[in-house]
């Protein structure tokens, strides 16, 4: 190590001055695996400092709703890539409708998305909005399943219009779920 | 690996100025390195930076927010307010440590 030149004083570029990057991200599913690409990517957009909005619409109310956001499931019906834990061997598709079928996939799911050290669904969602994302609920799924405020998550920002969601992240990249 | 000299340290660092030697980095080169990033360190950064040091001697990994939250008890949201706009990355250049690899 010795033979190496000295360098002036090297600092990581932080790229800290505001470019004014957004991201915005649609949630419209509420499957327990179609719940975490949203999750994940915004998460890691915030701790990059861009700012970071999230859009939760039809299915994907489930993971904003208080009395249905611990409860999300994960079926393999109509999920050609369901792999049994053994080898390559995939769960054919007539047994997946069968009853505890969905039970035993969630768990199983559940225990790796922990193992992976990734928090439950709530959980994540505090962590997003601690890391300054923002919440939206939309206001067509919203009276299409009379659901009110009083029914989502307290730190859901408002419930609103595609069309201000729109306005909101002008600008930004959006990412459908 | 280049070797740089920061206030009369000559450290080891990465391409992007990470340091790559556990052992180089000391309490006074820490001070040195958050002033490059306009950090000055309170009790409640060194908090955080005693958690990432001694989880990354345990663990040979640099602890995520996620992690530093959980296991560390510095919530994320202090975390950026201590390290602004991304404090996995900031936390472990202060910390003398590599970036994390953790997705959450």
């Amino acid at each position: 190590m010795t033979t190496l030149q000295t360098v002036p004083p090297l600092v990581p570029s932080f790229g800290d001055e505001d470019t004014g990057r957004k991201l915005a991200v649609i949630c419209s599913k509420g499957n327990l695996d179609m719940a975490y690409p949203g999750l994940i990517l915004a998460n890691a957009a915030l701790g990059e400092g861009v700012e970071t909005h999230l859009f939760f619409t039809f299915w994907g109310f489930d993971m904003i709703t208080k009395s249905r956001m611990h409860d999300l499931a994960f079926s393999p019906a109509g999920n050609a890539a369901m792999h049994l834990p053994i080898g390559n061997v995939r769960l054919p598709q007539a047994l997946a409708p069968l009853p505890g079928v969905t039970a035993m996939a969630t768990h199983m799911l559940k225990k790796q998305i922990a193992e992976a050290g990734v928090p439950e669904v709530p959980d994540f969602l505090d962590q997003i909005v601690a890391a300054g994302g923002h919440l939206w609920a939309c206001q067509l799924s919203a009276d299409m399943m009379k659901v009110t405020a009083d029914d989502l998550r307290d730190d859901v920002e408002g419930i609103i219009s595609a069309a201000d969601f729109i306005e909101k992240t002008d600008g930004a990249q959006l990412m459908f779920v | 690996m280049p070797v740089t000299e920061l206030n009369g340290h000559q450290v080891h660092v990465d391409a992007e100025g990470f340091l790559t030697e556990f052992d180089e980095w000391d309490d006074d080169l820490a001070k040195t390195l958050a002033a490059q990033i306009d950090i000055t360190l309170t009790d409640e950064h060194w908090k955080v930076l005693r958690f990432l040091r001694a989880d990354f001697k345990a663990r040979g990994e640099t602890a995520t927010t996620r992690r530093v939250q959980s296991v560390g008890g510095v919530a994320v949201k202090a975390q950026f307010a201590l390290f602004p706009k991304k404090p996995s990355k900031k936390m472990a250049y202060v910390a003398g440590l590599p970036k994390p690899h953790g997705c959450v």
